[in-house]
Parts: C-alpha cells; sequence; structure tokens
C-alpha cells in the first residue's frame, strides 16, 4: 500500500512542476511594470527566473516520471 | 597526534581557508551593495540600472550554476587540487579589481566592468564548494566524512560574520564622508592579502588520494557533464540530491540567515547596528553545530538530521517570525513619552506640491524607543489634499529583549546548521569518484543559488498580494522544504545514507 503510495505520488511531482512553471509565468505576466520600482516590477530579473526555472521544472517532472516507474525502489 | 592525523587537519584547513575566502569575497559585494549602486550603477541611467540587475540576479541565478558544471567537468578531468585552486584566483583577482575600478562619474565603462567580475566572482563560487567538500571527503576516513566535511560547511557563515566584521570595523575606524568615499574599497583590496596567503597554502597540498589512484589507472572520466546527466543511472540521484536534498536545505539557509536579517530590519523596523549585532552573536553561537551535527551524521546518518532540520524550520518558522514582530510592535508597548515635530518643505522643483515631514519620538515603559518619520505631499492649491508618500519606522528596543532576541535567531542558526552541517557528506557520497565533482555541485548550487536566492524575490512577490500579511512572505520557504522534505523522507534510502 505504502509502495504504491510512494509511486503515484509521481503524479503530483509532475503537477507541481507544471503549476509551478503557470505560476511563475503569471506572476511575470502580472507585475511586470515599466513605471514600478520594485524588483518584481522589472522584466529581467522575471526573464531570468522564468528562463533558468523551465529545465528545473522539467527535472521535477523528470523526477515524477522516474518514481512513476519505480526507479527509486530500493531494489534498483 | 598521528602523521595521518596532521595530514587531514592540513587539507581541512587548507580547504577550509580558500572556501571561507571565496564567501567573504562574494559577501561583501552584497553588504556594500548600496555604496557599488551609488559608484557603478546610478538609478537614474536606465543602462546602469539595467547591468545593475543583471548583475544581481544573473550572479546568482545563472553564473554560479554554470561555474558548477564549468570547473566541476575540469575538477573531473584535470584533479581536484589544480581545479579549485583555479576558482580561488579567479574569485580573489576579481574582488581586487572591483576595489580599483574608478567609480561612472570617471570612468563610462565602469558598470560594465563590475558587472563582468561579478559574474566571474559568481561562476568562481559555482566551481569551488564542489571542490573543497569532494576534496576534504576523499581524504577522510570513511566513518568520518561527516565531521571532517563539516569544517567547510562553516565557511559560509563565517565568511559572512567576516565580511561584517570587516566593513563595521572599518565604517566605526574611518569618517563616514572617508568611508563612502574610498574606503568601501578596502574591503575588496584586502581579499587579495587573503587569497595571496590561501593560493600558498594550497600550492603545497598533494592531489586528492582517491583522485590520484583512478588517474592512475587510467579510469578518470572523459566526458563527466556527459555521464553525470546524459546517465539515467546517475541523472536519477542527482535529481534526488536535488529536490530530497539540497532545494529545501538552499531555503532554509537562506531564510534564516539573510531573510531573518531582512525580516528585523524592514518588517519590524528594528535599529540596524542592534539586528546585525544580535544576528552575528546567533551565527557565532551556533557555528559550533555545524561541526556537531557534521560528526552526529557519521553516528546516526544524514537523512535523518537533514530532515529533522527542515521539518522543525517548516513548524517553527511562522510562531518565530511572528514573536519577532510582536516584540517590535509599538501597539503592544505603553508610551510614557513623546515629541512630535512636523517640518514643511517647498520644493522648489515642482511648486505646485510641499513637502511635509512628521517626525515622532516616542519612549515606552520598557525603555524601547521608536523613531518615526512620516512623509506627506500637500498641494498647494489644495491644503486639505495631503498623501502619504513613505513611513519610515525605526525601533531601538530595551535590551531587556536582547536574549530573546539572540536566542530566537540562534534558533534560526540552528536549522541551517542540521540541514548544511552533512550535506557535503551526503553528496559526496551519493557519486562515483570519476564524476563527483559535476554531479554535485551543480544540485547544490541549483538549491542555495536559485530556490535559496529566490527567498527575497519570491516573498516580496507573496507579500505584495491582497490578502497578504507580514508573514506571507514565508510561504515560499516553507513550501519548498515541505516538498523536499516529503521526497527526502520518501525516496532517500539506507543506501544513500551513510
Amino acid at each position: 500500500m505504502f509502495k504504491t503510495i510512494k509511486k503515484y505520488l509521481g503524479v503530483v511531482w509532475i503537477l507541481i512542476s507544471i503549476v509551478a512553471v503557470v505560476a511563475l509565468i503569471f506572476g511575470a505576466i502580472q507585475n511586470i511594470d515599466i513605471n514600478g520600482k520594485l524588483d518584481i516590477n522589472k522584466p529581467l530579473p522575471w526573464i531570468i527566473i522564468v528562463v533558468i526555472f523551465i529545465p528545473i521544472a522539467f527535472g521535477l517532472s523528470l523526477f515524477g516520471w522516474y518514481v512513476l516507474h519505480d526507479e527509486y525502489s530500493t531494489k534498483k | 597526534m598521528s602523521t595521518q592525523t596532521k595530514g587531514i587537519w592540513k587539507v581541512i584547513s587548507a580547504s577550509s581557508l580558500g572556501t571561507l575566502i571565496e564567501w567573504y569575497d562574494f559577501y561583501i559585494f552584497g553588504s556594500l551593495a548600496t555604496i557599488i549602486s551609488e559608484k557603478f550603477f546610478p538609478s537614474t541611467n536606465p543602462t546602469t540600472a539595467f547591468l545593475a540587475t543583471l548583475a544581481t540576479f544573473a550572479a546568482g541565478f545563472i553564473v554560479r550554476p554554470f561555474g558548477a558544471l564549468v570547473f566541476g567537468r575540469l575538477g573531473d578531468i584535470v584533479g581536484r587540487k589544480h581545479t579549485f585552486l583555479l576558482t580561488l584566483v579567479i574569485m580573489g583577482l576579481s574582488t581586487f579589481l572591483i576595489g580599483c575600478i574608478p567609480t561612472y562619474e570617471n570612468f563610462a565603462l565602469a558598470p560594465y566592468l563590475i558587472l563582468i567580475l561579478r559574474l566571474l566572482q559568481g561562476l568562481a563560487l559555482g566551481g569551488e564548494y564542489g571542490g573543497a567538500a569532494t576534496y576534504v571527503a576523499e581524504h577522510a576516513p570513511e566513518n568520518k566524512k561527516g565531521f571532517y566535511t563539516s569544517w567547510i560547511q562553516t565557511t559560509a557563515t563565517l565568511g559572512l560574520l567576516l565580511s561584517l566584521i570587516v566593513i563595521i570595523s572599518l565604517q566605526k575606524i574611518l569618517s563616514k564622508e572617508d568611508f563612502n568615499s574610498w574606503g568601501w574599497r578596502l574591503p575588496f583590496l584586502f581579499s587579495i592579502v587573503l587569497v595571496i596567503v590561501s593560493i600558498i597554502i594550497r600550492m603545497k597540498m598533494q592531489e586528492s588520494p582517491m583522485f590520484k589512484e583512478l588517474k592512475s589507472e587510467g579510469k578518470t572520466s572523459v566526458n563527466p557533464i556527459k555521464e553525470s546527466f546524459g546517465k539515467k543511472q546517475n541523472l536519477k540521484l542527482v535529481l534526488l540530491a536535488l529536490f530530497g536534498a539540497t532545494m529545501g536545505q538552499g531555503v532554509v539557509w537562506y531564510t534564516s540567515q539573510f531573510y531573518a536579517q531582512t525580516f528585523l530590519l524592514k518588517t519590524c523596523g528594528i535599529e540596524s547596528t542592534q539586528a546585525n549585532t544580535w544576528l552575528g552573536i546567533a551565527l557565532v553561537l551556533a557555528t559550533p553545530f555545524f561541526i556537531f551535527f557534521g560528526w552526529l551524521s557519521d553516528k546516526v546518518g544524514r537523512k535523518s538530521i537533514m530532515l529533522t532540520g527542515m521539518l522543525l524550520a517548516i513548524i517553527c518558522y511562522r510562531p518565530i517570525f511572528k514573536t519577532f514582530y510582536s516584540y517590535a510592535d509599538v501597539r503592544n508597548k505603553t508610551e510614557v513619552l513623546s515629541n512630535i515635530k512636523i517640518e514643511k518643505k517647498i520644493n522648489e522643483n515642482q511648486l505646485t506640491d510641499s513637502i511635509i515631514i512628521k517626525t515622532t519620538h516616542a519612549v515606552y515603559t520598557d525603555s524601547s524607543k521608536l523613531l518615526l518619520k512620516e512623509i506627506f505631499s500637500q498641494e498647494t492649491k489644495k491644503l486639505d489634499n495631503i498623501k502619504l508618500l513613505e513611513t519610515k519606522k525605526i525601533i531601538t528596543l530595551s535590551s531587556s529583549f536582547q536574549f530573546k532576541f539572540i536566542g530566537l535567531l540562534f534558533i534560526l542558526v540552528l536549522f541551517v546548521t542540521m540541514v548544511y552541517g552533512p550535506i557535503a557528506a551526503f553528496l559526496v557520497e551519493l557519486f562515483p569518484t570519476k564524476i563527483r565533482y559535476t554531479s554535485m555541485s551543480l544540485p547544490y548550487h541549483i538549491g542555495n543559488g536559485v530556490f535559496g536566492g529566490l527567498v527575497p524575490f519570491i516573498a516580496t512577490l507573496i507579500t505584495l498580494s491582497p490578502s497578504s500579511n507580514y508573514l506571507s512572505g514565508l510561504w515560499y520557504p516553507i513550501g519548498v522544504a515541505t516538498v523536499c522534505f516529503i521526497i527526502g523522507l520518501l525516496y532517500l534510502n539506507k543506501k544513500q545514507d551513510v
């Protein structure tokens, strides 16, 4: 039972990675403001963060995929 | 002391000193960011403001992980000793040169050069840590890797402390004008002395015995990046190290050391010398625990200590930060004396608006003192139309709060020592010798540079949402640490532990 839950949690890790990227992109669209004075209003930090975060989110998806395929079981 | 023991202490001191200097170099730029902005990146100029943002974000988020790959690869092909010697030279020279560059007023290309040097600092930092941790671990006996590598783990905190001591001492010795004019350059120039000493010590060191053996057998990796991230067997360990350990460790570290400082200064409005002194004392008191938890991880395992630290941080962050806020909140205090001064200034550039500055000095029964400065603009034609532009609050708390704050800050740093103390040994043991430098450096720098480095940015983002309060910024580190805790608990097994 526990092993099955552990395995199917892979779906959660994949979903988290997708939600994180979508949230970041929405955050960028909502907060970029040419007249704003804060860092979160500037486009450059958002570009850097989104660009660097996409491969990391892909990594989390891949991790979830490996979990789903039982790659982290103690036998392997 | 046996020759072997003497040898390992030489290895530890040479590695730790260099890593401490690299952290010192990296932090003084951050600690002097306001002066550097004034001298090199005036905000009135859009190009320099753009370069300043690039220097802040690119150095941590892009260049550090990139440095981990570049120097990790080099370290797995050429050797640990020469690679982390090179990172030290790059860091030391970059820092020294920052102190030599004329200001933007006198040299128009200065902002570009500062940006390049800051990026080089990030690159060198990305390569240093993995090298030092690998080098020490490869000299250490099997059952003492946690204890010996934990000395490397103290250097990030000691580097921050050293940078603060050097800067605060110079600010006390020099007049404010002298420090702002030329004194700020001294911490950068001083770095060259430290680096030369460290290079001399490191030059005398031998290559790691495990790497030497691998090289003599012709078994070193030809393409460590491909082997680390192109082979599923190793890639899945890299992902596990990142999402099950370093991601949570990074946010706990940044929140407990840096976000706590920003919270005390900006959210609570505590006077800066008072807040920094308390934080400094807490750092000094907690630093030996890096070594304690490194040592303990050799006995009880790395996973249990790191995950306990993460769980405690998840549970305690909100209550601790809430307590900080309540101690500094003047609504919880009884006022005994207050003095209000109102100043009105006609803004000569915009004749229509006046500026009104209301300064309030208040003293409370517990002898805490408040200085509240409220700046209003008032339209000259409509005298009743007053807008609040800015509020600055500085509270100097009574000395009776000293032990409470130091105690809570100590607990925060203690969480860092639990998650960070054993992590070098944990990462080193996770990967095979021939691709160790590359494989461990990337998850470490993504965890710390990206996930940890994002704490202030995402926290600001969350606190600006309509339903947020002063504690909402903590949801980011709590959320990331929770995901990391669950992943670590479920998927790190005894094989990946000691």
